[in-house]
This record gives structure tokens, sequence and C-alpha cells, in this order.
């Protein structure tokens, strides 16, 4: 009798599991997606609201910690200014960035295309990646007349590397027997590089577009405190600099506020960009079976 | 040369449409793959190169192809090859995986600059021939195994090429998606009467398949035996459960063993 029971009791419980489990699994990713947004910015509110506490607290001067309000209607109050450096500062990432796709890409496919290219110009690339940016800058800066023209370059410089070194490793990583088939059907070099090595190549180009990124970012800033220094300069590196001057450090916290959330914007922007010309075909843009 | 003791008739003699006359193939580090090969295919002839692996089996179906040059001897067409002409099949299906299946198999014709409009009928119709035609969209992630495979064989199928080289095409599929390919195969090669050269490790696979059977040795790669399978085709399941399949099995199995034994 109570077997019967217990057993009803099973079946009853396996009868209705169907929609309750997958109703639990879409709350659960419903929740995962809550966690994955709300969590960091939890953490960040949290951690503002320490910050806007211990300054006021132990009355820190300004000059010294200013709190996130402070920090906050700086930036409202000197948007003006502001603006106009944060766009400068995207002029010249953008720019750099544009120019080392075609730059990288272009050069990647010359060097696959001929090993004498590859092997007279790979050195200098290299040479040109591990030389600090910020050693050469002041150099370039001297010998450029136009700042702009200088900055442009040194976030150049910075940028194009990954590009070049991710896409010539990606159209070399061609499938052999697609190579080997191409070959078969009496394909011209032009016609493999189209429909199969600069496919191939697309999943390591995005990879170090999303690197070149961020560095076209840190190149533009970097290039900019060296020739902020030397008085020449508009972007938001020079804000800083000139913010530091005046001891007026809620605006440079501000302009510092800018630089991260640019660097964000650059990041979501590519990875976005990055899953939507992957998603169809490629491993890394894939749900996982489960 | 095993004679066949289940001898049939013999098989009626095929125009010879391509042959390899002492073929040698030694590699740039010194290790020669193939020595003084022969081997003559007829016209609409199932042939399979039967061998242990690293007998050179899949070189000489790179020099057939094209695709590897022979350090001596020589490869003899009877007639015209053409762009087209060999179809080349992988052991791994080898689709480009950001192509749809229809792109994939409109590849060969899309390099002889053929628009994809002129030719849309005829790669509906390769993928029609291996039941695909409903996964044209599809992208080769949404395949079973079994079903790029046919992907591929699709692929090599769209130029209507006189000859299909084949390197171990099934080796990686379980056994029930590969008597089923085997089955489709030869409705395929029977229907379209193209000439098959079968790379395999397989004595069960080579038999039930070929109309003769080329057993190689290993180091250096040379062809040591020639088997003719004469059963009758339609060749299905029965036949893999007949005696006769059994004992054409064994026979090959017995000169596998001899050319292993000689390496």
């Amino acid at each position: 009798m109570s077997s019967a029971i217990a057993r009803a009791a099973v079946r009853g419980r396996h009868g209705a599991q169907d929609s309750p489990m997958a109703d639990a699994r879409e709350r659960q990713s419903h929740r995962d997606r809550l966690l994955r947004w709300g969590a960091p910015v939890l953490i960040a509110g949290l951690a503002l609201i320490a910050w806007e506490l211990v300054v006021w607290w132990n009355q820190i001067p300004h000059y010294i910690l200013p709190s996130p309000s402070l920090v906050l209607q700086s930036l409202v109050r000197d948007w003006g200014t502001l603006s106009a450096s944060l766009l400068m500062t995207l002029q010249i990432t953008f720019l750099a960035l544009a120019v080392a796709i075609v730059g990288g890409v272009g050069l990647a496919v010359l060097f696959s295309l001929s090993k004498w290219v590859e092997f007279s110009l790979f050195p200098f690339a290299v040479v040109l990646q591990v030389t600090p940016i910020v050693a050469i800058a002041p150099l370039i800066l001297i010998y450029v007349d136009s700042t702009y023209a200088a900055l442009l370059i040194c976030a150049w410089i910075v940028a194009f590397f990954p590009i070049l070194a991710n896409t010539t490793l990606g159209l070399n990583s061609a499938d052999h027997n697609l190579q080997s088939l191409f070959e078969l059907y009496g394909a011209t070099r032009w016609q493999t590089m189209r429909f199969l090595r600069l496919p191939a190549a697309m999943p390591y180009f995005l990879g170090g577009l999303k690197i070149a990124g961020g560095l076209a970012l840190i190149g533009a800033i970097v290039a900019e405190f060296a020739a902020g220094t030397a008085g020449a300069g508009s972007g938001l590196a020079y804000r800083i600099l000139e913010a530091g001057y005046r001891l007026n450090i809620p605006r440079m916290f501000a302009a510092l506020l800018l630089i991260s959330l640019t660097g964000i914007a650059i990041f979501l922007t590519l990875s976005l960009l990055s899953h939507l010309l992957l998603r169809k075909w490629h491993e890394s843009a894939l749900e996982r079976e489960k | 040369m095993v004679e066949a003791s289940l001898a049939a008739p013999p098989l009626a003699a095929k125009p010879t449409l391509v042959e390899l006359q002492g073929v040698n193939k030694t590699f740039a580090n010194g290790t020669v793959a193939l020595e003084n090969l022969n081997l003559a295919v007829g016209e609409h002839a199932f042939i399979s190169l039967l061998g242990p692996s690293g007998c050179g089996k899949s070189t000489a179906l790179r020099i057939v192809a094209g695709l590897a040059g022979a350090s001596a001897g020589r490869i003899v067409w009877n007639g015209n090859v053409e762009i087209g002409d060999i179809g080349f099949v992988f052991q791994e299906p080898t689709l480009m995986p950001w192509a749809t299946a229809f792109d994939n198999v409109y590849l060969p014709l899309r390099l002889q600059r053929m628009s994809r409009g002129a030719v849309e009928e005829r790669v509906l119709e390769a993928l029609d021939l291996v039941g695909l035609v409903d996964f044209a969209k599809a992208y080769p992630r949404e395949l079973s195994g079994g079903m790029k495979m046919r992907v591929s064989i699709a692929r090599a199928l769209v130029t209507r090429p006189k000859v299909l080289l084949m390197d171990e095409p099934f080796a990686a599929l379980d056994e029930i998606t590969r008597f089923k390919l085997n089955n489709d195969l030869l409705d395929l090669w029977r229907s379209r009467r193209f000439t098959v050269v079968f790379v395999t490790h397989s004595v069960f696979e080579s038999v039930y398949l070929s109309e003769r059977i080329l057993v190689m040795a290993t180091r250096p790669g040379r062809v040591v035996d020639e088997i003719d399978v004469t059963a009758p085709y339609p060749r299905d399941d029965a036949f893999r459960t007949s005696q006769a399949y059994n004992d054409w099995c064994r026979l090959a199995s017995a000169a596998l063993k001899r050319a292993m034994g000689e390496a």
C-alpha cells in the first residue's frame, strides 16, 4: 500500500517534469544574465558609495582625492572642453585603427604571397612593435611637423602589429587539403586568397583587431602625453596634464573616466562585430551544445 | 599475382584511362615513399589501393591527381585531362566552414568562373545525387559526419569528373554510416559511369566495393599483389554476409599479411 503511494508520487513527479524543467532552465538563464550585468554594477555602485563616504568622513581635500559626485559635477561643468578633447582622441584612435587595418591586412597579404617580402620586412615590423612607444614618441614629434600627424603615427605603430601578426598567421592556417583542392581545380593565386585564405584568416584578424582597438587608444593617449609635455595637444591626455598642472584633480578624474569608457566602448563594439561576422560558423561564436 | 581460386570469368578488358609507369617518389628528407610503382586504371573501373598505413597509397593518389610530382616515372592519361576531370575526396570532409553546403559544392565551378545563376541547377543536382538537396543552405557545423562526407562527394561530382580519387573517405565514420555510404557510392558509380580509385586500409571495404584490389607493401611503397574481385554487381547487404564475400576477404587478408611480412 505504502509502496503504491510512493510509486504514484514518483510517477506524479515524472509526469509533471517536462514543463517545469524547461521553465527552470529558462529562469536559470535569466538569472545568469541578470547576474552577469547586475553583479558588476552592484559592486561598482558599492565601491562608489564607499569612496564617497571615505572622502566625506575623513574630509579629504578635493585636490588630493575628489569624491565621485565632485568628479561627476566636474564632468558636467567642463563638458564643453572635455567633449572637444574626447572627439579629438576618438578621431586619432579610429583613424589610426583604420590605417592599421588597411596596412596590417595589406602587408599580411603581401607577406603570404611572397616569402621574399616577408623575410625582408617582418623584422622591421617586430622592431616597431618592441620599441616602447613612450620612447620614440618625442622623436616622432620632433621630426613630424604636424602634431596631429605625429599622434596618428604613434597610435598606428602600436595598433598595427597585432593585426599584421594575427592576419599573417590566419592566412597561413588555411586547411592544407582545401589548398590542394583549390590547386586541383586550377585556382589562381587571387582566387585562393579571395575564397580560401582571407575567410580562413577572418577569426584571427578579428582577434587581432580586438587587441589593436585598445592599443590604438593607448597609443593615442601615450603619444599625446609626450606631445602635451611639449605644450601641444588638445586631446584627453592633454586635459589630464593640464588639469594636473592646475591641481584640478576632479577634472583629471573626469578625463580619466572618459578614456576608460572609450576603451570599454571600443572593446564591446569590436566584440559585437566579431560575433556578428563569425556567428554562422566559427567555434568561438557558437553556443556549446549541452 | 593471386589468381582467384574462386575463379569467375575474367574481367572484360577496359580501355586504360590512366597508367602509372615505374613511378618513384622520394621526399626531400630522403624517405622513399614509392618505388617502381606500376598500375593501370581502366575506364569505368573501380580500383582499390589496399595497404598498411605509410605504404604510400595516399601519395600515389596525389600523384595521379597531379597534386604531387613523381621523382621518376611517367603518368600517362588516355586522352586529355582537363580541370574538373578529376574529383578528389579526402579522409576528412574538408569543407569550408564559412560556406553553406551549396557554396561548398559550387566551389569547383566558381573557380572556373561560372556564375552562380548559370550553374545553380548543376549544384543542386549534385546535392540531390547524395540526397542532401534539402540541406543546401546548411552550414557544415549543422551537418553530421556522414552528411558532411556526402557534401564532399557532391563537390567532387559537380564537375562530372572522369575519375574520382578517394583517400580513405569513410575511415572516420561509424560503421552504419560507412555501410550506407558504401552502397550509395556503388549506386553512383554504376549510374554515373565514372572511374574510382579508392584508397583504404580496410580489407572488408575494398572487397565490398572494388572490381580489382591492388595490394601495396610498405617502405618503399609498391604494388605486390592484384586481386580481381569478380563477384557481380549490384552488391548489397546480402553480399556482405555471403560466403563468397567471406572468401574474398580471406584472400585479400592473406595477401595483405604477405605484403606486410615482406616489409
